[in-house]
């Protein structure tokens, strides 16, 4: 996983609550057996006219104006501005995987659903829970300021706004650790085996109906 | 020892290792894989040269884009060839790495969150993860089970294990007995309905209560299923003498000692009776009414007899904001009644009302009735070919055509439209599925969740209707 220390960008507003992972990266691009490539289909239905299929041309589809992340003034956004519950329903990790391919590197929202917020990390997409209030006072300044940036520093755990202004936030130590160093979860745990193991001789005996000779 | 919840049980049996940050190494007992979220974790596998830590604890089956009509091709039936590659890649995964598949056109192929249980893959007790939310589901057996990404898949994959923080526990009580007509289905969505999709994030929610110690197993795995839609990952149930006996004698279910030793230690897996919830949430069963989704959020739903809501009457400016684009959506107009909507697609299938209970209970409302000349498609579509071929021994199949709906083969189908059973923009669905999100049966269709009589009385009707009234 890519390191994340420090990033100044800027900030695109998605003010509506609840957005799902079908929302997100609608089902039809989930057939890919890669990783990599879905950025053009983020937000798929919101972001196009028509009906998006994975085999398309997105260049040459009609967008709809008045959807966010078509507006000349987003362009390059790379933190994107939530409403509570961001990223309900699938567990798809095609959600993260597409706000990460599309360029977004920070979501902020006052919640975000508990699968969405695991995955996020994995992938170097990270999800800042703010107070509701804080979160209501950055709408307003993303719509009132053209080209808004924040600078999210994840060292310090600290949001800076363009005035100078610096907002606090939480983040688990282990995953602001693994980001922090681009740490891999697979290598990490297995330089566990040991206890692995021993926790199967022990479960062997409590409940060997687990393990089948 | 101070008491403890099942939830609580179920983790303290598994964990690995505890740090003194929180963070938990836990060990994975079982993994079901689909084959949409796993062909990048076993890539993954691939490129760093890595084998599975065991292959006897996962099993696979395709499921989300397996073609529901004719499958005597095999893989070759699948006429999309992204999806075709997608299923076919889950089987060369599977060969490569050893694992067990059931396959397309073995009897036992069908939705993983049907298929578990009906295996005796899934085990009170256990933990269980799958790359799907609705992986929940598994809960009903008294196993901590829940959804992953794909990461997740190929970590537990790599090592057995999960890194993991512990849940706080929440407790959905609901006593008294439901009325006739009013089933599972109809309870998680009405609990939907009071606390919201977000009601239990970051919880592990226990099902307690008179309805739910009533309920067959069937019906808790419904319940347990949509518990990610109230936004607990895990939804869970108390084991119970129903439990020990659904278990046993399945495939892959303990034998001789074994069970003998099982079932002793599984009878303990039910909350202390002085256990502490961080959140409880009570609701008198006997009040609950047939529900239907008019939104499109499963917390967007009412009593079939109520009225489709009204923006202007919401204060929070998010809210009626959501509501007024969820209705613009839905093409519905507010303060209409929920039976004058109109039913032009009828889907009865998806990992949350897809086993054998849900076709007869569909069947029953069904039989002698005719599907109106209003509805264009009414697709019934069982979990399993196991579900399918105990149907039709009880001859429910024959129910269903005649009244005018399609029977079809085993898979997720129009619950999310990944095959080629798309509903189409701008009709609206009774559905027995679990999520009325946009787009999600098909791009623009309209879908409103419901139990399965719900859905056979509204095929009937070519409207909402209360199933009461044709019982």
């Amino acid at each position: 996983m890519e390191k994340f220390v420090q990033k100044t960008a800027i900030v695109a507003p998605m003010d509506r609550a609840n957005v799902d992972t079908d929302a997100i990266i609608p089902k039809q691009f989930l057939k890919s057996i890669k990783r990599t490539g879905f950025g053009p289909n983020l937000f798929d239905e919101w972001r196009y006219e028509d009906v998006g299929e994975p085999d398309a041309d997105n260049s040459k589809r009609p967008l709809r104006k008045d959807f966010v992340l078509n507006q000349p003034r987003y362009q390059g956004a790379q933190v994107l501005l939530a409403r509570e519950n961001f990223g309900c329903g699938s567990s798809r990790e095609h959600a993260p995987w597409a706000l990460k391919d599309y360029g977004f590197d920070v979501v902020i929202a006052p919640s975000f659903a508990d699968i969405f917020f695991n995955n996020s990390f994995k992938n170097g997409l990270i999800p800042i829970v703010l107070d509701e209030k804080i979160v209501d006072g950055l709408f307003a300044e993303v719509h009132a300021q053209e080209g808004y940036q924040l600078t999210v520093d994840l060292q310090n755990q600290q949001i800076v706004k363009p005035n100078g202004d610096k907002i606090p936030f939480e983040v688990d130590s282990f995953r602001r650790h693994c980001l922090l160093n681009g740490l891999d979860d697979i290598g990490l745990t297995l330089q566990q085996q040991d206890d692995i193991r021993a926790y199967e001789e022990k479960a062997k005996k409590t409940a060997p109906w687990l393990f089948p000779a | 020892m101070s008491a403890k919840t099942l939830y609580d049980k179920l983790w303290d049996a598994h964990v690995v290792r505890q740090d003194d940050d929180g963070t938990a190494l836990i060990y994975i007992d079982r993994q079901l894989l689909h084959e949409v979220t796993s062909p990048q974790a076993f890539e993954g596998l691939r490129i760093a040269n890595r084998k599975p830590w065991r292959t006897d604890t996962n099993l696979a089956t395709p499921d989300h884009n397996v073609p529901t009509t004719d499958l005597t091709g095999g893989v070759d039936s699948i006429v999309d060839p992204v999806s075709r590659i997608q299923v076919q890649t889950l089987g060369m995964n599977a060969k490569e790495f050893g694992i067990t598949e059931f396959a397309m056109g073995d009897i036992r192929q069908g939705i993983v969150h049907v298929v578990g249980p009906e295996e005796g893959a899934t085990l009170p007790g256990m933990t269980l993860v799958c790359g799907d939310s609705h992986t929940a589901t598994h809960g009903a057996l008294g196993a901590l089970a829940h959804g992953v990404g794909t990461s997740e898949v190929e970590h537990v994959l790599a090592t057995q294990c999960l890194i993991q923080k512990k849940m706080k526990n929440m407790l959905i009580k609901v006593e008294g007995q439901l009325q006739p007509g009013v089933g599972p289905k109809d309870v998680v969505l009405a609990i939907i309905g009071e606390i919201g999709t977000a009601g239990g994030n970051g919880h592990a929610i226990e099902f307690g209560g008179q309805v739910f110690r009533d309920m067959s197993l069937e019906g808790r795995m419904t319940v347990c299923n949509m518990a990610i839609e109230a936004g607990a990952r895990v939804g869970l149930v108390a084991v119970d003498e129903k439990t020990v006996e659904y278990v046993q004698g399945r495939p892959y279910s303990p034998k001789g000692d074994n069970w003998d030793m099982a079932v002793t230690a599984w009878m303990d897996l039910k909350s202390d009776d002085d256990a502490v919830f961080d959140k409880v949430f009570e609701m008198d069963g006997s009040k609950i009414e047939p529900q239907v989704s008019w939104g499109t959020s499963p917390e967007m739903v009412l009593d079939v007899n109520g009225t489709v809501p009204n923006p202007a009457n919401e204060s929070d400016p998010v809210k009626a904001g959501g509501i007024e684009r969820a209705l613009k959506y839905m093409g519905l107009e507010a303060d209409m009644k929920i039976k004058d909507i109109p039913v032009d697609f009828v889907f009865i299938g998806s990992c949350t009302n897809s086993r054998i209970e849900d076709f007869r209970a569909a069947a029953a409302v069904l039989k002698g009735k005719k599907v109106s000349s209003k509805v264009e498609q009414a697709l019934a579509v069982p979990g399993s070919g196991l579900v399918k071929q105990q149907a039709e021994k009880e001859g429910l199949d024959k129910i269903f055509i005649e009244a005018g709906f399609e029977w079809r083969n085993p898979g997720c189908s129009m619950c999310l439209a990944m095959n080629a059973d798309k509903l189409p923009t701008g009709k609206h669905c009774a559905s027995t599925s679990n999520r009325n999100f946009e787009g999600r049966q098909g791009a623009g269709g309209r879908t409103h969740l419901v139990s399965p009589e719900m859905a056979a009385a509204a095929a009937v009707a070519g409207h909402f209707v209360d199933v009461r009234d044709y019982l």
